[in-house]
This record gives structure tokens, sequence and C-alpha cells, in this order.
């Protein structure tokens, strides 16, 4: 197999993380239907601790939908069906035992589009320590200010906190979305295309954001941006109509994939 | 291949001629616009033309004690208390009720099920019910059968006999599909979004719900309550027989107690006046008079509203 030049590893700041490292989140044999289409063929995956782990395909391939089975959004649905079995942290998060509260407060997630509550700046940080329990005003104030310098939001917005959070510009209300959802300190951040709605300059920032974040957090991000996935990820799943086709090292998938279709996808020739 | 030239002489753009569809659709969306402010117009002149010499502070402060068919005697202090009492009193019944409903069915009926649409069907069936069927309702099931089965058969009815909470309640069954419909259709304008944030970060339904979905839905509750109270501060039907009274010596004192209205001394003072020449003036007066209060109600309403709607804007 020809090597693919087009791989722009070069625009990486750091390296990508090849080996498997310890398991964290588990998929087996993960079937999900809605109603009558079946949008999860089988699914079997490992994703590592403190990885940063891409979901790419085209539309419509079950990625998103994959993400969305780690803290049980698809719950939200009312024909959702899924079998087989995801265990994070080995215990199986649709067992009939699990707090599903519990497991969101622990598993973040960022949507494709930002959706800041309208609130001011600081209340939408503070609304999920508030539900947790957190009263103290000092407690809260540190908080908030450390969510918002972990997102890198923390100086554009200090001097105005108790501005409305619908007034900041579609990247820094992405990136109040990436802070409220880091507040409550969870251990898995999973982020479904949050950067295709922003130009260049605000995805390079939120790309920038994720490299770092991935010293504290396991990252699951789904994106149709290649170079995206190329720049940021470890681990790169690549799916096609509910399959996972291939999962590997990120430079293994963009530079010598095993399966013809990954090839034909992240090479532009489909998709 | 086409050269630029011959382009350039496909091109024209010259006016067709004159447009008259266009004008003379403009011209009757206009003037139906035109004749329903018309209409306003010379009904709220007419009031105010025939009832403003009428129309004092005496008048508006005095009481029906003396003479209420006298233009030098007649006041309606105790009707406009007794009207602004019934709509505040609905307005407390209808609200809760209201947003509950509308809530129970956009956020935890099943959109499709049949139950639901029924509930709906039901709903929308109520704001079609003449208002006077709603009156013997409120007399055939507040007071006759709730009512009488408080009294449980003591010699004095206390709850069964006409009562301004009656009539309240009355009003409220009768402007519940206002407030439903008006909730339903700011709780779907918020963006699933939304309600997906909360959840994700590890709240439950209740708290979703109380925390973010009311709170972004409050003007558009708001105007459902702007609407209630818009149609309940004008309507007789629905408490001519659940609590309105001819005369009272006393303002209601107690929620048993009856109520003097301006709507129903409207009809009062066109049929059942000695002299109907001599009362017109007292008869305008008094409708002015029941268009400021039904005015002035709303205006509070919807100051009250655009408070909120600043608030939220400013982030708090």
């Amino acid at each position: 197999m020809p090597a693919l030049t087009t791989f722009p590893v070069t625009l990486r700041r750091t390296a990508p993380v090849e080996d498997a490292g310890t398991p964290l989140i588990q998929c087996d044999g993960v079937n999900l239907h809605y109603g009558s289409a079946h949008a999860l063929k089988n699914v079997a995956l490992t994703l590592g601790e403190r990885h940063v782990t891409a979901f790419i395909g085209p539309s419509g391939c079950g990625k998103s939908t994959l993400l969305r089975c780690f803290n049980r959004m698809n719950d939200l649905i009312d024909s959702v069906r899924l079998t087989g079995a995801i265990r994070i942290g080995g215990q199986d998060i649709y067992s009939p035992d699990v707090d599903v509260i519990e497991l969101r407060k622990r598993i973040g997630m960022v949507f494709q589009k930002s959706n800041p509550f309208p609130k001011s700046i600081y209340e939408n940080v503070a609304y999920g320590l508030r539900l947790h329990g957190m009263k103290s005003r000092a407690d809260l104030d540190a908080a908030v200010e450390r969510s918002l310098s972990g997102a890198a939001l923390w100086d554009e917005v200090k001097d105005r906190l108790h501005a409305s959070a619908l007034g900041l510009s579609g990247g820094q209300q992405q990136r109040l979305c990436i802070a409220r959802a880091i507040a409550i300190r969870p251990e898995i951040l999973l982020m479904d295309e949050p950067a295709s709605a922003l130009d260049p300059i605000a995805t390079a920032k939120i790309e920038e954001l994720i490299l770092e974040l991935k010293r504290d957090f396991t990252i699951v991000i789904v994106t149709h941006n290649m170079q995206q996935a190329a720049r940021i990820s470890d681990h790169t799943a690549f799916f096609y109509l509910g399959q996972l086709i291939e999962f590997g090292p990120t430079t293994k998938i963009f530079t010598n994939p095993s399966q013809k279709q990954t090839e034909d996808y992240v090479t532009g020739r489909f998709g | 291949m086409t050269s630029p030239a011959t382009i350039s002489s496909k091109l024209d753009f010259r006016t067709r001629g004159f447009d008259f569809a266009s004008f003379a659709f403009t011209g009757v969306t206009g003037l139906a616009t035109l004749f329903i402010l018309l209409l306003l117009g010379i009904i709220l002149a007419n009031v105010v033309w025939h009832g403003w010499e009428t129309f004092s502070w005496r008048f508006l402060t005095g009481g029906a004690d003396q003479d209420m068919f006298d233009v030098r005697k007649a006041g309606v202090l105790p009707m406009v208390i007794g009207t602004a009492l019934r709509v505040l009193l609905m307005t407390l019944v209808v609200l809760p009720v209201g947003v509950i409903t509308a809530v129970y069915l956009t956020e935890y009926a099943n959109s499709t099920a049949l139950t639901t649409r029924i509930i709906r069907g039901a709903v929308n069936n109520l704001a079609g019910v003449p208002s006077i069927v709603f009156g013997l309702f409120g007399l055939g099931f507040f007071i006759s059968f709730i009512g009488r089965g408080l009294d449980a058969g003591a010699a004095e009815p206390l709850w069964g006999k006409p009562a301004i909470l009656w009539a309240s309640l009355t009003l409220a069954v009768m402007t519940l599909p206002l407030v439903i419909v008006a909730t339903e259709e700011s709780l779907r304008a918020i963006t699933p979004g939304l309600r997906e944030a909360s959840l994700a970060l590890g709240a439950t339904k209740l708290e979703t719900i109380l925390k973010i979905v009311l709170p972004e839905a409050l003007p558009g509750i708001l105007t459902g309550g702007i609407l209630a109270v818009g149609r309940a501060g004008g309507e007789v039907a629905p408490i001519l027989f659940t609590g309105a009274a001819y005369y009272m010596r006393d303002l209601p004192k107690a929620p048993t107690d009856q109520f003097m209205d301006l709507g129903y001394h409207v009809f009062i003072l066109s049929t059942q006046s000695p002299d109907i020449e001599k009362t017109r003036p007292i008869l305008f007066a008094t409708v002015l008079a029941l268009l400021l209060l039904t005015m002035s109600l709303n205006l509070v309403a919807i100051l009250v509203r655009a408070r909120v709607r600043r608030k939220m804007r400013a982030g708090h």
C-alpha cells in the first residue's frame, strides 16, 4: 500500500500515544436500533484512559450514536433498543442498578451546536456545581475560575462573568460549554463535533484545548474533519453504515490503514 | 459559444408595466387592517364620548348603595373591586394548573400516544365551548356538587351558593386552554439542546424543568396569563349563576361571599333600569371603567413580562 502523503502529522503539537493504554471504555457486541433502523452493528472496541479517540465516518454511520451511548443520552429517545455491553471502568453502564445521573456526572459532554444556558457566564459554569451540592460562594468562585481557565476562556471573560453567555462569540460559547462540562470534574469528556460550526481560528483554539485537557481527561471526539482527527487524536475509529470498520492508532489509520474502505475515506475518495 | 455581447443583448431589466395584482393585494390587506382599527376606534370613541361626562373620581370611588340608577349618586367602586378580585383569583388558579398541564403534555407525555392526542384535542375543544355553558357547568359542578358536598346537609349553606370563589374557578376552567396552549408553545420553542446540556451535566428531569425549561418559558407563560386576563375580564356569562350579585351592601370579605361585577352591572343597567334614557350615561361610564380596568390588568402583566425578558437578556 502506498504511503499517504497528505497526512498532516507535522501539525501536531504533541506526539500521539500509540499503545492501547489502560482500558477505560469497553464496548462488546453493541447493537442499537432506532425503531426498525439498525444504527450500530455489533460494535466492539476498547478505549484507553487519558487517550483522545476520534470517531470518524460519513454522516449517519453511527459514530454520534455510539458516543451518546456512553453517557446514555440515547435513553431520552423512546424507540431506542440496545443490546450488548458497554463497560466503563469495568461496570456495565446499562445494568439496572446504574444511576444515570451519577453516570452523567462522571462523563461530561460537549455538543455540536454550542448550547449555553440563557444565564450569565458565571451561572453557566456554576450550574452543574450547584446541582451537585456546592453552595459556598468562595468554592463556587474558585471552581468557576478554574474551569474557565481550563477551557482557555478566563482571560477573555473575567471582567464580565455576570454578563449573559449569549453575548459571547460562537467559539467562546463552545469553550464555555467545555468549561461547564469540566467544572464538575468528570473522568471522560465526550465531544460531538465540537468545532464543526466554528471558524478556523476558534477551531484551532478548541483543538489546542483538547490536547491540553488530555492530561486530565479521557476524550472521545466525533469529527467530520479528517485533519482534525489526525491532529489531535491518539486513536481513531472509522465507522461506516453502523459498523466499526477499523480501529487503531491514528498514525496507522491515516498512513497505513488495513481496510480499503478506511483508505478511501481518509484520502477523500468517498464520504 | 456565446460572446459577452450576445448575453448583454439578452438582458433587459426594463419594467414590464404596472403590477396590478401586487398593488391590489397590498391595498386589500391594508384596507382590512384599517377596517379593524376603524371599528375599534368607533367603539372606543362611542364609549368615551357618552361616558366621559359621568366618569368622574366620585363615580369611580362611589358605592352603589345610594341609587345605582341615578347619574348623580351612582358609583362603581364595589364592581371595580369585585371584577379585579375575581380576575386575580382566577389567575392564581389558572396559571399553575395550566402550566403544570402543559409541562406534562410537552415534557412527560409521549407526544404520539393516542391519550396525549385526545387530551390535546380536549383542551382545544374546551376553548370552543360557549361561555354560558361554563356558567352552567360552574353552577352544576362547583356549587351543586362540590359546594353542597362541603356543606354536607347543613341547614344554612355556606359553600353551596354562588360565591366569588366559584365564579373565579369557573373562569379559570374557561381560560385554561389559553394558558395551556401558550405555555406548550413556549416550551416547544426551547431548543432541545438546552435540555440535553442540563441532563448531560447530571441534572434530573425535574431539575432541568425547574431550573432551565420553565425560566426560559416564563415570557410565554405570562403571555398565556395576559390572554386569560383579557378574556376573563369582560366575561359575564360564566359568573351569572356562579357568583355575581345584583346588589351587595358590603364588599366580598370571604371567598364564599358574592360580589358585584362591572360586566354584570352593564347588563343590569341596560335591562333593569326604570328609565333607560336617564341611565345611559351611567351605562357608558361603567363600560369605560370596565375597559380601563381590563387594560390596566393587562398592562401590569405586560410590564411584568417585559421585566422578565430584560432580566433574561441581562443573563440572570
